[in-house]
């Protein structure tokens, strides 16, 4: 006699790796091998909402070929009433392997799978009532542009909210379409450059560089919220901590290879971490000591 | 910490041992069969005690023992006729709880797109037969790993609810033993339904589950002597006494991750292959990859999940290459991985001491003599 029973009997609605299809409903091309698409979950019987908070991440998966971790880049939904985020599911894709290719080759209207969210969110909740120094390199804003719309549709909660954003050229500039809507709703947006062309007058160096210039208002709580290469972030956290911002103040989001996303896989170990589900968004002092140790 | 308690917790034990001879063993394995369970076991396959299903009591290796040591693993033949007399082989029980290869999503092309459903899964009803203290602890730890709140793996929990577990007491100790150092063993405490300690005239069980009692019930047993007690604590001593290898755990997570610039990580990987057989022995050891395989029309796709090692080279792959593209990180990874920062993640460390990784490292490497020299106990 065995015993036959779907996994989900056992745990009624809750199986991890169950994907749900989803429907491209928009594509937008952004700068090169860089795409937004705009995905809606298909209806389904019993289906929870999704909710998502910024800095959280989905496991896009296209049948035959394999999943990818993308971060959530669209509005996030988190303290909305019940329902899919009204924007869908905004993920910026760069083609870079496999999936990401076989994604590249979607059009509208075609499905793929989506799991999530997971992760850990950047701290919006508690950055509210301070300031907020966001410090994104190359796509490392596409994770941070869900904390950008949280700052621009709740304003007045924050205090000063600067986007400090490096890119290799000015061609290379992610969501430059947006700038002026977040500078117009009290953003500051700084931007720099590693090698500028003849119509660049903005800044050109490391984003650090620019964080080095900024000052702190005494008193004041300041939050930074950092993603990039992890040489970026190491070196946003080390100007922050010249500002005077504690360590707890500082976070980065971390990229490892995820393919469970719940922390049973293994493949984003990183010392004490499961990338996927401590973070990918974890905080300076915490990760700190592992940042320092080569191919950990 | 698991999320479900009637697994893991310790339930009462009875504390005076039934005696019960070869033939009651036999009647052990019938009743389970009847009632419906896959009967497991250790057997002898290509030169090693691995485990399979079994009938009856002349499968398993009587008569056989092992000889073990870095590199090292033998059958011989014992001068008697005893059933359990050898450690563990290459095989784990995880290869039944968490088997190598499991569907965790089908995918269907239909006109209106993908279509994607959990895959009905078989469970057979298991009984381990004869599994060791070490290993009862290597389970603990996987629940640990598979049915932690907010993390727990469906198909895991659901092979892990329909078990029934005879333990063997260690009435003898190989070379590569440390379950005295990881205070795992050799005497098996708790998480068994029944447990056998093999003497001369046959088996001390030791009820440890309402499971087992019931079943224990139909069995013919008579309460054990106390000559026969004597000499079941005399034959566990006995493995106590041979256990020679020793791995310090006082303080061993700080003391370890202390050493990651250690030059004595690239004396290893000057040694080591990357060959995984280590992390594939390891009953605690539960990374895995997810692959797809399609049918030949691409119209149906089922996703799988297969066991992996962090000591393969992609196994750390991101867009800009492998995190860990040497064999040092990756030794180093497993090794700080398995005896520090497990327990930061688990709560518990993720050795258990059954030496498999010692055995069946092809070039013998001793994860107790490389954590010696790294802490600087030992000279290189």
């Amino acid at each position: 006699m065995s015993t036959s029973a779907n996994a989900t009997d056992v745990l009624p609605g809750h199986d991890p790796w169950r994907s749900r299809p989803a429907r491209i409903e928009a594509i937008e091309q952004e700068i090169p091998d860089v795409a937004t698409l705009r995905l809606r979950l298909q209806p389904e019987a019993n289906a929870v909402p999704y909710r998502f908070r910024p800095g959280q991440f989905n496991m896009l998966y296209v049948p035959g070929c394999g999943e990818v971790a993308i971060s959530m880049s669209g509005p996030d939904n988190f303290h909305d009433g019940p329902g899919d985020p009204p924007e869908g599911l905004v993920h910026t894709i760069r083609t870079v392997g496999r999936v990401t290719q076989a994604i590249q080759q979607l059009r509208v209207g075609d499905t793929l799978g989506v799991r999530g969210p997971f992760g850990t969110p950047w701290p919006m909740d508690e950055a509210e009532g301070g300031d907020v120094l966001v410090v994104a390199g190359g796509l490392g804003l596409a994770p941070l542009r869900p904390v950008v719309e949280r700052l621009v549709a709740h304003r007045s909660r924050f205090g000063r909210a600067v986007l400090f954003y490096g890119a290799r050229s000015p061609d290379l500039l992610l969501y430059e379409r947006l700038f002026d809507t977040w500078r117009g709703a009290g953003v500051e947006v700084l931007c720099t450059v590693d090698r500028a062309e003849p119509d660049w007058s903005g800044a050109v160096g490391t984003v650090s560089l620019l964080v080095d210039r900024c000052s702190l208002v005494p008193g004041q709580q300041t939050s930074m919220f950092a993603c990039g290469p992890e040489i970026m972030m190491h070196f946003a956290a080390r100007s922050g901590l010249k500002l005077g911002l504690p360590p707890t103040s500082i976070w980065l989001s971390m990229e490892r290879n995820m393919q469970c996303a719940f922390g049973m896989c293994g493949h984003c170990q990183w010392g004490s971490h499961f990338v996927c589900r401590d973070g990918p968004v974890l905080r300076y002092d915490v990760v700190e000591p592992w940042l320092h140790v080569r191919d950990m | 910490m698991p999320s479900d308690p009637a697994i893991t917790s310790a339930t009462p034990i009875e504390e005076t041992p039934w005696w019960i001879d070869r033939n009651g063993l036999q009647e052990l394995i019938d009743r389970l069969i009847e009632i419906g369970y896959e009967v497991v076991g250790p057997k002898i396959d290509q030169g090693a005690i691995v485990y399979d299903q079994l009938a009856t009591v002349d499968e398993l290796p009587r008569g056989w023992t092992d000889e073990q040591g870095p590199g090292l693993y033998r059958l011989h033949r014992r001068d008697d006729n005893e059933l359990f007399g050898y450690n563990v082989g290459p095989h784990s029980w995880k290869k039944y709880l968490f088997p190598p290869l499991t569907e965790v999503l089908r995918s269907r092309k239909t006109a209106e797109g993908w279509v994607m459903e959990t895959p009905a899964i078989e469970v057979r009803r298991l009984a381990l037969l004869g599994v060791r203290a070490c290993e009862l602890a290597a389970i603990a730890v996987q629940d640990r790993v598979f049915l932690t709140e907010g993390t727990v793996d469906p198909t895991y929990k659901l092979r892990r609810s329909h078990l029934f577990v005879i333990a063997a007491n260690c009435t003898q100790a190989a070379q590569t033993c440390f379950c005295t150092s990881m205070d795992t063993g050799p005497r098996c405490r708790s998480g068994f339904d029944l447990a056998l300690t093999e003497i001369e005239s046959g088996f001390l069980v030791q009820v440890g589950s309402d499971q087992g009692r019931s079943l224990f019930e139909s069995v013919p047993k008579r309460l054990a002597r106390s000559v026969e007690m004597d000499r079941g604590d005399e034959r566990r001593q006995r493995a106590v006494d041979q256990i020679s290898r020793r791995l310090n755990t006082e303080g061993i997570r700080d003391r370890l991750l202390e050493q990651l610039g250690n030059k004595h990580w690239d004396d290893v990987a000057s040694r080591c292959l990357s060959c995984a057989n280590c992390t594939m022995v390891c009953p605690t050891c539960f990374c895995h990859s997810v692959d797809e395989v399609h049918h030949l029309t691409d119209e149906e796709i089922v996703r799988q999940r297969r066991w992996d090692s962090c000591f393969n080279v992609d196994f750390s792959h991101v867009s800009g290459g492998p995190v860990r593209d040497t064999v040092r990180s990756r030794y180093r990874q497993w090794l700080t991985h398995k005896l520090a920062t497990w327990i930061d993640q688990f709560g518990t460390s993720g050795c258990v001491g059954c030496g498999r990784c010692i055995s069946w490292c092809p070039v013998g490497i001793d994860l107790t003599r490389e954590v010696a020299v790294l802490t600087g106990e030992q000279a290189p």
